[in-house]
């Protein structure tokens, strides 16, 4: 079950100030790594939803992701130019979410292994989608205009504003799970993933409540992959593979599956080490399956501490 | 006409390669209850055998029985030696493990071997064109490898259908637990049905490298696709993986010649379809 612990608000907080206050001591450079380490918390964190919420492992995340991504770029196509942000990241939450709303039926008319793999295939169809067809524009990716933000920001000035625009929006999510979690809802999620029968034969339409979690899981996946759209000015069909879901699920075994904060941990610890990696070896394939393998095999409890 | 005729068999032919690789997969998830996502590195690690084995002996023959060979030794040792171990853990546990063997062996193949696209020669024997009507002819090579893929299903067939040790692994499918109470050997079964299941994988993958390159992550697309054939032909089931590899063999071959396109996204939407209508598969007896 996730929770939020006291510990872990308070770690996070602290984390949070260290990070705000960036802009006071760190470099474009290391700024830019933050924020890329802040969009793959946003991930991680929505796929925990998922996992730690409602114990279903999925592979289709990241095909909301990289929905969300891609819906700036297909935005900016139909209106001819960049949308302001205050379109463009609901936009990208309703595109990603209503995916998963469609999916999520027959995703979930199957269980445990199967749930696996109809997850991966449909995860893998948004990927043909994009990957396949004209709707993505090219198969190596295409640069987009940013969204307009709400004042003008110079170049100089990007860095900084997109970090604490990044740090914003996974406070926010942050902020918004812990409060679902805490409400009837989140706790009939977690009634599922500790005995699905019981929660049915009590009376509770566990579909209903898995698609719920699905869907919702689904539109903030899709609002991280508008924030990384919009830090990055690319999109390109890898955001959509099968892998990235795969190296969320990792974020999350890595910083805890018990805890809300986890992912978040997770999240930086697997930037950290993939921006040090190539300083003991260029094979980068290498590093990630030891950390995996460490992660499963040796720190069965995660970063964040208990798993249950 | 003729290009119809040709990508039928084509699709035909693809889809026996695909029930090779699924087939072994359902059994795997069936008896084992293990799910394997290095599965399709299985069928890359064949595919680049039957090349060194090639480049070595200066003839593709080798290359078939050195993928079985292979495929039942290396089966054993990562069964006796990982998954044995995997089998306790959460999904979520070996999804993350497989995940972990999918990154260990493409980087062992990109440090033992390399990073670039290679060809395996068809064999000279086999190097002409069959003529199947008046004005069309058929590789005679891809005859071949139909011909030895619907060989090995009615082996398996034979096998899993009428030996001792085939019911065995019938009855493990359908419940784990039996299988101890029956009075048999779980742990034998288990290494059994994982070398058997790596062997065809890595035959499919050696058959499979004349006919297109070898090149890193080429396992990458079989594994997505015998996923959906496994999910389509409902679990555990041999007769169920035979039928739906060849439906998804067919529709993704037709759908790459006619509309490439919309070939990946319509395999994904008759999985969709399946689950709609049957979701316990559209060949399971429930």
């Amino acid at each position: 079950m996730i929770t939020a612990t006291r510990r872990g608000n308070g770690l996070l907080a602290l984390a949070g100030l260290g990070v705000a206050s960036m802009p006071l001591w760190a470099s474009a450079y290391h700024m830019q790594l933050a924020s890329t380490a802040l969009i793959a918390s946003m991930f991680a964190l929505s796929l925990q939803l998922l996992v730690g919420g409602a114990g279903l492992v999925s592979l289709a995340h990241a095909g909301f992701f990289g929905l969300g991504a891609y819906s700036v770029y297909l935005l900016t196509q139909g209106l001819g130019g960049p949308p302001s942000v205050l379109l463009s990241l609901p936009v990208a939450a309703l595109a990603a979410g209503g995916a998963a709303l469609a999916i999520g039926p027959l995703a979930l008319r199957t269980k445990g292994f199967f749930f696996l793999m109809a997850t991966l295939a449909f995860g893998q169809m948004l990927f043909f989608l994009f990957h396949d067809t004209p709707l993505g524009g090219s198969l190596d990716g295409v640069f987009i205009q940013r969204p307009g933000l709400i004042w003008a920001v110079t170049k100089a000035q990007r860095p900084m504003v997109f970090l604490l625009l990044n740090l914003g929006v996974l406070g926010a999510m942050y902020a918004g799970l812990w409060l679902l979690m805490r409400t009837l809802f989140g706790h009939a999620l977690l009634g599922i993933r500790a005995n699905e029968h019981r929660m049915r034969a009590m009376g509770h339409d566990v579909q209903r409540l898995k698609l719920a979690a699905f869907a919702l899981a689904g539109a903030l996946a899709g609002m991280a992959g508008h924030m990384a759209a919009l830090t990055d000015a690319f999109v390109s069909p890898d955001l959509l593979g099968w892998h990235r879901s795969a190296e969320a699920l990792l974020m999350i075994v890595l910083g805890g599956i018990g805890a809300l904060h986890g992912p978040i941990l997770g999240a930086f610890a697997l930037t950290l080490i993939e921006e040090l990696g190539p300083l003991i070896t260029e094979r980068q394939r290498l590093i990630e399956g030891a950390v995996i393998l460490a992660a499963v095999l040796l720190l069965r409890n995660g970063l964040a501490g208990p798993r249950r | 006409m003729t290009t119809l005729l040709a990508q039928l068999l084509n699709g035909v032919q693809y889809g026996l390669l695909l029930f090779l690789i699924s087939s072994g997969l359902t059994l795997i998830f069936g008896v084992m209850g293990v799910i394997n996502l290095a599965h399709g590195s299985l069928f890359m690690i064949g595919a680049y055998l039957a090349y060194i084995v090639a480049g070595f002996t200066g003839s593709f023959w080798l290359a078939p029985p050195a993928a079985i060979v292979g495929g039942l030794l290396f089966g054993a040792l990562l069964e006796t030696g990982l998954f044995r171990r995997f089998r306790d853990r959460e999904h979520l546990d070996q999804v993350l493990l497989t995940f972990a063997l999918i990154l260990i062996f493409e980087e062992a193949r990109s440090i033992l071997i390399d990073n670039q696209f290679h060809s395996v020669a068809v064999p000279a024997l086999l190097d002409f064109s069959v003529p199947i009507t008046g004005s069309f002819a058929y590789s005679a090579y891809r005859l071949a490898v139909l011909g030895v893929c619907l060989l090995v299903a009615a082996l398996m067939v034979l096998f899993v259908e009428h030996t001792k040790i085939g019911s065995a692994i019938r009855a493990a499918a359908e419940n784990p637990e039996m299988v101890g109470l029956l009075g048999l050997d779980a742990r034998r079964i288990h290494i059994l049905v994982f070398s058997a299941g790596t062997a065809l994988a890595m035959l499919a993958g050696a058959l499979a490298a004349p006919l297109q390159s070898v090149y890193p992550n080429m396992g990458d697309g079989f594994l997505i696709l015998s996923f959906i054939v496994v999910v389509i032909g409902g679990l555990g089931s041999i007769a169920g993986a035979f039928w739906s590899a060849l439906l998804v063999g067919l529709i993704d071959t037709l759908g790459k010649a006619y509309v490439p396109q919309l070939a990946g996204i319509a395999v994904c939407a008759m999985m969709a379809l399946v689950l709609l209508v049957r979701p316990a598969g559209l060949f399971s007896k429930a």
